[in-house]
């Protein structure tokens, strides 16, 4: 009995003193905190996507305390969100570009041809580890849909004719669906760059065409007709260069004999929805949210 | 490891065989086909850089494209005719990669220059190196890495034994069978020619015990070398991997992530031998390899030595065709051959089968819960823990599985075949390793 009781007494001893210690620490090496980062961290969205170039929101949040980012450097939050943390903060919300995940391939089902059927895991990662799955074109979207996976806003879905289109309402530009596409086709572009390369397949010609028929075959008319030095043809492809050339306007793709370039104001593959949904084919998962913005 | 006399290494799994079909049959030579795709990048490492145009006329066995480094070979013309393109061409994996297109001239008689021999002992390694590296030569075994990388000898680790391998532990693939029948004599002249040039004191050759024909003709081919041991093992899969050969021959374990010369061993497939013995006695480069063509579903199942770059089709069409109910080819063993996504794929360096399977062998059964079984485990050679790679592999914890060392896996495929509930086990390793490396890159 005296040993339990021998032993209570050291561990209490302990117990205190050690608070004791922490007490102090507490008071003599306290940081003092902004008291408006917490706040601020709470009317953040919390998701800690990483759209803002930061590794989390609270991150973002000394960011902000520090006047080194501006409230609309947070892709995910709503525009009143945004008024609210600026007016809390008593900073200027500040002007943020619109970005959106874009994908560089047109080649659905209906368009790229097919040379073999795929059989095994049913994820884009795996069909690329043997061979691509069925598409003749080993550049173009494999349509297992790892992007959807990976999409945190749930901006992406998969249409009937198995591509993925964005929400670009939803779409916050995290770039998740970047790192999660096997074939890289996806890239983070401002939304008002509205010219857009669907395909990335680098050739040329009738061999382009003997893929898919989406496919760019390299004919070089979307350079011709856009402002000088805006688009310019490398390796069978166009590339836009928004800070070098001239303004861009739809006149680019209206010669493109296979619709591979596209003027996309909004979000992609909008005429392939109102095509499928005039010939009431259904959407396998209809895209949430619409296509307005 | 000793067992009952013969060698082996822990682990690892005993597929059926299915090497009846073709072990007894003698190789023939592939009739030659009016067009030929060489693809610039079938070896390990850099793609060939080709030094032709469009038009030009070629002989058989000459240089068409140049090595682009040094972890990259030269590639040859394996007909007299013209080259009519430089464009693409699909590879066997489905994706379009670069290629020189070779029309055959029909009127060519197809016969090779005068062999013009080169003496190895006149040369130093630089040289030997280097030649190797002009013809061409690859691994034959399947991976195709360039061969002449390792017979770079380096100062502080040198080759002290040459390891042959002669396993062919992959089900129904028996090329490499035939050529220790047949040419045992050319593989024991690449042997020699290799051990004397790399001062390398003792040889071993791995060859597993179903092929006692082959064991008894490469015995016979090197008596009286005093250097040269054929040894026997218990047919196991996968004997045929460098390191597991290793484990088998010498008892001793190459550490992970390292290579086979950490111990002193220096390892090469016996089709290999055959083209270094052909290149240096008869001056050919690299331009034909034996292909074993066999599977439920080809109507004549052969060895044939084929030229490289042959359509696949018409090398299914000389074996008799396939049969309607054909649904998959796959290029390389059952185990880890590649399923054909086209068959105007050509034949490659590195392939060593071709084999047709119809629909019921390819059914995959039902898959079931993980049963904390320990097979995987126990078949694993390199002694991972695959179920617990599975279950992290499910729920995409990459990072924990590159803890795990996932990245040790050599996707032999012994996990999945011996899984009771039929997880795709060793499927689920390769899409993980894939995100991880694609993380690396990013």
């Amino acid at each position: 009995m005296e040993n339990v009781l021998v032993a209570a007494t050291i561990m209490a001893g302990l117990g205190f003193s050690l608070a004791g210690l922490l007490a102090l620490a507490h008071r003599f090496l306290h940081v003092e905190e902004d008291p408006r980062l917490d706040e601020a961290e709470a009317r953040l969205p919390g998701s800690n996507c990483g759209a803002c170039g930061e590794p989390g929101c609270r991150a973002f949040a000394e960011k902000l305390i520090a006047g080194e980012a501006a409230p609309s450097g947070c892709t995910v939050s709503s525009p009143d969100a945004i008024e609210g943390l600026a007016a809390f903060l008593g900073v200027d919300p500040g002007q943020a570009e619109k970005n959106v995940a874009r994908l560089h391939c047109g080649g659905g089902l209906a368009q790229a041809h097919q040379i073999a059927e795929y059989v095994g895991q049913s994820n884009c990662r795996a069909a690329h580890v043997v061979g691509g799955g069925g598409k003749g074109c080993s550049w173009g979207c494999l349509g297992l849909a790892d992007c959807e996976v990976s999409c945190d806003f749930g901006a992406i879905h998969m249409n009937s004719n198995g591509l993925p289109v964005v929400d670009v309402a939803l779409c916050t530009a995290c770039g998740d669906c970047v790192d999660a596409c096997p074939r890289d086709l996806f890239t983070i572009e401002p939304l008002a760059h509205a010219l857009v390369v669907q395909c990335a397949a680098p050739l040329e010609g009738d061999a382009a065409r003997a893929v898919c028929s989406a496919a760019c075959d390299a004919c070089g008319k979307c350079a011709l007709d856009a402002a000088p030095g805006l688009i310019e043809m490398r390796d069978g492809l166009p590339h836009i260069d928004y800070s070098a050339g001239g303004p861009a306007s739809p006149e680019a793709t209206l010669r493109c004999p296979t619709g591979s370039i596209r003027w996309v104001p909004a979000g992609q593959f909008e005429e392939e929805r109102d095509r499928l949904a005039k010939d009431s084919m259904t959407l396998s998962s209809p895209p949430a949210g619409g296509f307005h913005v | 490891m000793s067992f009952f006399g013969a060698r082996s290494f822990r682990h690892g799994v005993h597929p059926e065989e299915h090497k009846d079909q073709t072990a007894h049959l003698e190789t023939e030579r592939m009739a030659f086909v009016p067009r030929y795709e060489l693809l610039l990048g079938q070896h390990g490492g850099k793609p060939s850089v080709p030094v032709v145009h469009p038009g030009q006329k070629v002989v058989r066995g000459q240089l068409l494209a140049r090595a682009d480094g040094f972890v990259s070979t030269s590639l040859h013309s394996p007909v007299s005719g013209t080259v009519r393109s430089l464009d693409r061409c699909r590879h066997p994996n489905g994706s379009l990669v670069p290629a020189i297109e070779i029309e055959a001239d029909p009127f060519s008689a197809q016969t090779w220059p005068e062999p013009k021999p080169t003496d190895p002992s006149t040369l130093d390694n630089d040289q030997f190196v280097e030649f190797v590296q002009s013809m061409g030569i690859v691994g034959m075994g399947g991976a195709a890495f360039p061969a002449h990388v390792k017979y770079k000898l380096s100062p502080d680790k040198p080759a002290q034994k040459l390891i042959i391998n002669g396993c062919e532990c992959e089900p129904y693939l028996t090329c490499d069978h035939r050529v220790m029948v047949e040419f045992a004599e050319r593989v024991v002249r690449g042997i020699r020619i290799l051990a004397d040039n790399l001062r390398i004191p003792e040889v071993h050759v791995g060859i597993e015990k179903n092929k006692p024909d082959a064991v008894a003709a490469m015995r016979e081919a090197a008596r009286g070398d005093e250097r040269i041991r054929i040894v026997d093992l218990v047919v196991k899969y996968p004997q045929g991997a460098e390191k597991m050969l290793i484990k088998a021959l010498l008892g001793e374990e190459v550490p992970a992530g390292r290579l086979p010369l950490e111990v002193g061993a220096l390892v090469n497939n016996v089709g290999t031998m055959v083209a270094i013995a052909d290149a240096f006695d008869l001056g050919r480069p690299l331009v034909e390899r034996v292909v074993t063509i066999a599977g439920p579903n080809v109507g004549r199942p052969s060895n044939l030595i084929v030229p490289i770059g042959t359509p696949v089709r018409d090398v299914l069409d000389t074996c008799g065709g396939l049969n309607a109910e054909t649904r998959e080819v796959v290029m390389g063993g059952p185990m880890m051959g590649q399923p054909m996504i086209s068959l105007d794929a050509p034949v490659l360096k590195g392939t060593s089968g071709l084999l047709a399977f119809p629909q019921t062998q390819l059914d995959r059964a039902a898959e079931y819960t993980c049963l904390k079984c320990g097979r995987c485990v126990e078949a694993c050679p390199a002694f991972l823990n695959p179920s617990k790679l599975v279950r992290l592999a499910k729920v995409r914890r990459y990072e924990e599985m590159e803890q795990a060392y996932v990245m040790d896996c050599m996707e032999c495929g012994s996990c999945s075949y011996a899984c009771p509930s039929n997880i795709p086990i060793v499927q689920l390793i390769r899409v993980s390793k894939s995100s991880l490396r694609g993380k690396k890159r990013g």
